[in-house]
């Protein structure tokens, strides 16, 4: 599309011209009304005069006879000036008068006629047009009195020549501030439409130009802008599951393509085959809950569980992990504990159920004081988990606190990302997943996931909003679960 | 794996040949017979004709998905229980599979164990001692009402969360149950913990109730889950 085109095609060209249209309309209507009655009001003059005119004259004649009405017509006549007179006998012979020729049949009739007409005493023969009116006197004779029409005529034409002008100068004026105002539109329209061609030529960091007047356009630019931020944040997230699970999948897949290899070539007993299926089945499960997971943050960061919400106290939540973890805390040689005051929550129940199971086995599972392996004395305190919840300013905190190792300042952050585990040699059984989950449902909740230093040892806390949650949602209606059958 | 449970007739509605081929044959290796459908009208003809004790249904089906299904089954008043199969395993996915009115969700991919134990829980011929006020096994007993548990002349003090998973296996006695049921319907968490807290529950539970007896009666069904019955495996 040539740039012309393009400027024309504009809404702001366009809507120029639908308004130059109707100021133009209104011009001419304008003028038009001025003309017209510009027009009306000097033929009423030369009706009024030319009524007047022949009402004198015919006065003279009935008076003091025809020679004085010659006499007068002649006289008159002979003065300069537009008017026009004519006086004939019953039979359409001339008499008196300055009138060389008309059209034919204007003297037979009578009252106001239009005519053409010529002067008696003008050279050129020119025609003109006149505005006559014709009576008869007594005695059959004829009396024409009109005038010409040349002043009328000049008088409209000048209107018509400046309605001319100045509808040629909005014309021009016109488009021209249109194309002007189509144009200013134009560059900053263009200059977007690059930064998005550019965007979607793949570079997602690209922004739109934000001008500094704060209009609609600019307006527009930063919601886009802001869309563009989002979406960035999307792509890098999924850029970053598909590189973890390139990496984290793929490892378990390999292995458990290996082994079936391994075991189709060795050929062994049954016995042999038997653990080798074994193996496989089990590593498949860790591969299906690692799949779970990811699809689980997936859609915790998507927002799309936001579905099922509603009210509960996390305390409830706090006692049913701890309930369910105590045993095994135990059996691991570690106590876990319970702090909780009442802190009523909206959200996800399950999501924030698991988010929180997973910082317990976390804590269970890296959370040992280093000490206890050498089998030496640790205090009580050392083998603690504590499991708390309570309420703080309007967040909600649900945190789990061991004593182990802890996490090095340097590795907090990275240890929410995906698959992270800060142990690199890999010994422990887990995902990996554990601690990018708990952060994906607190994100989910308009909260996030805390990871501090218990000097020694990890406080890992989930800080949600209390109550209105997710901010402007209205409270999501939730039914009750139908019971299974048990 | 043997039955547990007499022969059941199963209706399973799959449109993934390989996967239906692999479950009715399983399903017959145990004992129980297998109709087959491949999609969602064939399968509500047959559901609506056969006497099946149990309907295992996947969500995505051609011509008619699962839960249409089971929804103008319910509306007909056809009580027979149901089970979805799905590969949406998400929680909001089972809560909406559970309102359209079936009986338990199981996401894919599963184990057949878990598939087997729980269709045979569901199963219409195995409506236990559910409104039983007492529960015996062997010479265990649990009360209900009073919340007593004895073995022979022992009283036994469990704690409230050992009752109830100790009701739970009972109320399925001579049934499988897998440890995902245990987490489902004892502590209803839907999720799958990566450490095995159940397996330290019922250790807990077996050494108030099997230690110091001769003959145990809360049995590891390897590969499965567990199983609380009276008689030597």
């Amino acid at each position: 599309m040539t740039a012309f085109g393009k400027l024309i095609r504009t809404t702001a060209f366009r809507l120029t011209l639908v308004y130059l249209f109707l100021f133009a309309l209104f011009a001419a209507s304008l003028l038009g009304y001025f003309a017209w009655n510009t027009r009306r009001l000097i033929t009423e003059q030369i009706i009024t005069t030319v009524d007047a005119e022949t009402e004198e004259v015919s006065g003279i004649y009935d008076r003091r006879g025809l020679s004085r009405l010659v006499f007068t017509v002649e006289s008159r006549a002979l003065r300069p000036g537009a008017n026009l007179y004519l006086v004939t006998t019953p039979t359409g012979q001339l008499i008196a008068g300055n009138v060389g020729a008309l059209m034919p049949g204007v003297m037979a009739s009578s009252g106001w006629i239009e005519t053409a007409y010529r002067r008696l005493d003008e050279r050129d023969n020119a025609t003109h047009r006149a505005l006559v009116h014709v009576s008869q006197l007594s005695g059959g004779f004829r009396l024409l009195i009109g005038r010409d029409l040349e002043e009328r005529r000049r008088l409209f034409g000048i209107v018509a020549h400046a309605a001319q002008w100045s509808l040629l100068v909005v014309i021009v004026l016109g488009i021209g501030g249109g194309i002007f105002v189509a144009r200013r539109v134009l560059r900053r329209i263009d200059a977007m439409t690059g930064t998005t061609r550019r965007i979607m030529a793949g570079d997602l960091s690209g922004r739109l130009p934000v001008g500094r007047s704060g209009d609609e356009l600019d307006r527009l630019a930063e919601n886009l802008n802001a869309m563009l931020e989002r979406i960035e944040a999307l792509m890098m997230g999924l850029k970053e599951v598909s590189d973890n699970i390139a990496h984290d999948l793929k490892t378990p897949l390999t292995r458990l393509r290996n082994r079936a290899e391994e075991a189709l070539a060795k050929s062994g007993c049954e016995a042999d085959y038997r653990a080798a299926l074994e193996r496989t089945i089990e590593e498949s499960d860790g591969l299906i809950r690692t799949f779970n997971a990811l699809l689980m943050i997936a859609r915790a960061e998507s927002g799309q569980a936001r579905g099922n919400m509603d009210d509960f106290d996390a305390a409830d939540v706090a006692i049913g992990i701890h309930e369910l973890y105590e045993p095994l805390a135990e059996d691991d040689g570690m106590t876990l504990r319970l702090k909780t005051v009442s802190a009523p929550l909206h959200g996800n129940r399950e999501l924030i159920s698991q988010a929180l199971a997973n910082l317990v086995e976390n804590a269970i599972k890296y959370g040992k004081p280093a000490t206890v392996s050498a089998g030496s004395v640790v205090s009580l305190d050392a083998k603690q988990i504590v499991i708390e919840a309570r309420r703080e300013g309007d967040q909600v905190l649900l945190s789990v606190t061991d004593h182990g190792p802890g996490i090095p300042e340097a590795d907090l952050k990275h240890a929410v990302e995906r698959f992270v585990r800060l142990d690199s040699s890999r010994s422990q059984p887990g995902s990996g997943l554990g601690l990018s989950l708990a952060s994906a449902v607190a994100t989910l909740h308009g909260g996030e996931l805390r990871l501090g230093d218990a000097r020694p040892g990890l406080v890992a806390t989930l800080a949600i909003p209390a109550r209105t949650a997710l901010g402007d949602r209205p409270p999501v209606l939730t039914q009750d679960v139908p019971q299974k059958v048990a | 794996m043997t039955a547990t449970a007499p022969e059941m007739r199963l209706l399973i509605i799959e449109d993934d040949r390989e996967s239906a081929d692999y479950l009715v044959k399983a399903f017959r290796e145990v004992g129980h017979v297998a109709d087959l459908a491949s999609d969602g009208e064939e399968g509500l003809a047959l559901a609506e004709s056969g006497d099946y004790d149990v309907l295992v249904v996947d969500r995505m089906l051609p011509k008619r998905d699962g839960l249409s299904v089971i929804g103008s089954l319910r509306d007909k008043g056809n009580r027979t229980p149901v089970l979805i199969l799905s590969a949406l395993g998400q929680v909001d996915d089972r809560i909406k599979g559970l309102r359209a009115g079936g009986d338990d969700y199981l996401p894919k991919p599963y184990s057949f164990a878990e598939l087997l134990a729980r269709v045979e829980v569901l199963s219409r011929r195995n409506v236990g001692p559910a409104e039983e006020t007492t529960y015996r096994v062997g010479d265990l007993e649990l009360d209900r009402l009073s919340h007593r548990v004895a073995r022979g002349k022992d009283e036994l003090t469990l704690q409230p969360r050992e009752f109830r998973l100790l009701e739970y296996l009972m109320k399925h006695a001579g049934q499988v149950v897998t440890r995902t049921m245990l987490l489902e319907n004892v502590w209803d968490y839907h999720f799958d913990p990566q450490t095995n807290v159940i397996d330290v529950h019922i250790s807990r539970l077996r050494s108030k109730i099997d230690k110091g007896f001769e003959r145990p009666l809360l049995h590891t069904i390897r590969g499965a889950g567990y199983m609380i019955r009276d008689g030597i495996r």
